[in-house]
């Protein structure tokens, strides 16, 4: 049934991705990015026998702008997969259980690709590059470059792939890259984190007169001080750990006479 | 910085914490860029991206995951590292200054998205029969009233941020006792320890990383001695 499917208008395609990037423009504790879907769904919609003003147009958009939660990015393999099973015009009742199966996997997946090891691991390119004493423009424009080549890249893979595959979208995400990518992220930013970090603090630190000296008893101090935060995890966050120690810092050695 | 720079600072402000979560997540909003931009706009995009390293180091810890609370750190960031930028002869008690504001204003920031969620499901609850009948218009306007909320947060974020941090700045470039070499120290040290410990928390559970980061770590002292 999903091969009977002609590929979707180029327009109706630019419109869906430039939505997905405001998929979660409504995000609330309700719908979640319920809303959201049906925004990007709708272009496709249109195409709905009866168009725009037709009564499948109206149904389908209800059903697709129901609560829903994934990855704000892999909701692209959603939004492929849904517009193209409205359009092949399967059972309602199957396409909302299937919106509501998708949401767990294209949650986890997204979470342990890109914020718990992409996103990480860009930012440490970005710390490293300045660390090494790149300039503003080398720094900025390299995270920015690097972040967003996964960014587009996932978003244009998971419309496609959601296109293509309609209900049968599942065993595509099995691809390496979303079953390996978050070890083999994680095990790159492993290294380039120890390695780039001393890096970091030289140049936020500055060599001081002391220089090698300085270096290791800051770093010495740091290491300490991360230890406690590790161990502390789920109890003390480390930026408001910060944040209170730096307060401190600030009234002592503004009042000081 | 003149008022045009302050306006500036008020769109960029906007824009960056409308990145975060709503358009289009780029991660202009991480303090890495955000400060940087902040600092470009007062006059130093170097002394902008100092002020977001060590700001990109704290944000290292926190993921941005779906439903869970976490500091917007784009506004804040803007405005920590447009006040260093600006800050009278780059004191290091201004740096100390524009840290604590980008981190206090991400925690702000953050509490500011809560109720914004809440305000939305509110919207939500209230059209759920348009929705629920499949209303073009009513999706449409759910959508774009979020968005253009979004955006106005940010603004309204900013703006506060720079009238409550200014005169702090101030009282901290002018009074500042500690030595430039220690505050620096003291900033390196609470920086690194945030970002070492984020490093482990995201990565140390995957397959041999931390015989990677041993081998890294014995790698990265060799360099240091015999570079």
């Amino acid at each position: 049934m999903t091969s009977k499917t002609p590929p979707l208008p180029l327009r109706t395609n630019v419109a869906m991705f430039v939505r997905l990037l405001a998929i979660q423009g409504s995000w609330n504790y309700e719908t979640l990015i319920g809303t959201g879907t049906g925004f990007c769904v709708e272009p496709a919609l249109r195409l709905l026998p009866g168009g725009p003003d037709g009564e499948a147009y109206r149904a389908a958009l209800a059903r697709q702008s129901q609560y829903f939660n994934a990855h704000p990015y892999l909701a692209a393999v959603a939004v492929g997969a849904l517009a193209r099973a409205e359009l092949d015009g399967e059972a309602p009742k199957q396409i909302e259980r299937y919106r509501r199966a998708l949401c767990s996997p294209l949650g986890s997946l997204g979470d342990r690709l890109v914020w718990a090891a992409w996103l990480p691991f860009c930012s440490l390119v970005a710390l490293g590059l300045f660390g090494l004493g790149a300039g503003p423009l080398l720094v900025v424009g390299g995270f920015l470059l690097l972040y967003n080549i996964g960014h587009i890249w996932l978003l244009i893979w998971g419309l496609r792939v959601g296109w293509r595959e309609g209900l049968r979208v599942a065993p595509s995400l099995g691809t390496p890259i979303l079953r390996h990518g978050p070890q083999f992220i994680g095990r790159a930013g492993a290294a380039l984190g120890v390695l780039a970090l001393p890096l970091i603090f030289d140049r936020i630190a500055g060599s001081g007169p002391s220089g090698i000296v300085r270096l290791a008893f800051g770093m010495l101090v740091a290491l300490a001080a991360a230890v406690v935060l590790v161990r502390l995890q789920g109890r003390l966050e480390g930026w408001k750990a910060g944040l209170i120690a730096l307060t401190l810092v600030a009234i002592y050695s503004t009042l000081r006479p | 910085m003149t008022p045009a720079d302050t306006a500036l600072v008020v769109v960029a402000g906007a824009v960056v914490g409308f990145d975060t979560v709503s358009f289009p997540q780029a991660m202009l909003s991480r303090p890495i860029v955000a400060a940087t931009l902040g600092g470009a706009i007062a006059g130093s995009a170097a002394m902008g991206l100092l002020c977001g390293a060590i700001l990109e180091c704290f944000a290292l810890e926190t993921l941005p995951v779906g439903a869970s609370r976490y500091p917007e750190w784009g506004s804040a960031s803007l405005v920590g590292g447009a006040l260093y930028a600006d800050a009278p002869g780059g004191s290091t008690g201004a740096l100390v200054m524009s840290v604590i504001i980008g981190l206090s204003g991400a925690w702000l920031g953050g509490w500011s998205m809560v109720r914004l969620r809440t305000l939305n499901a509110q919207r939500a609850r209230r059209n759920h029969d348009a929705v629920a009948s499949g209303d073009p218009r009513v999706i449409l306007g759910l959508q774009l009233s979020g968005l253009t909320a979004d955006l106005l947060r940010g603004a309204a974020l900013t703006v506060l941020l720079l009238a409550i941090s200014l005169p702090l700045r101030d009282v901290a470039a002018r009074g500042w006792t500690q030595s430039p070499d220690s505050t620096r120290l003291t900033l390196g040290i609470a920086a690194m320890a945030v970002a070492a410990g984020a490093v482990w928390k995201h990565f140390a559970s995957m397959p041999n990383a931390k015989i990677i980061m041993l081998a890294a770590a014995v790698l990265s002292v060799a360099l240091v001695f015999f570079a």
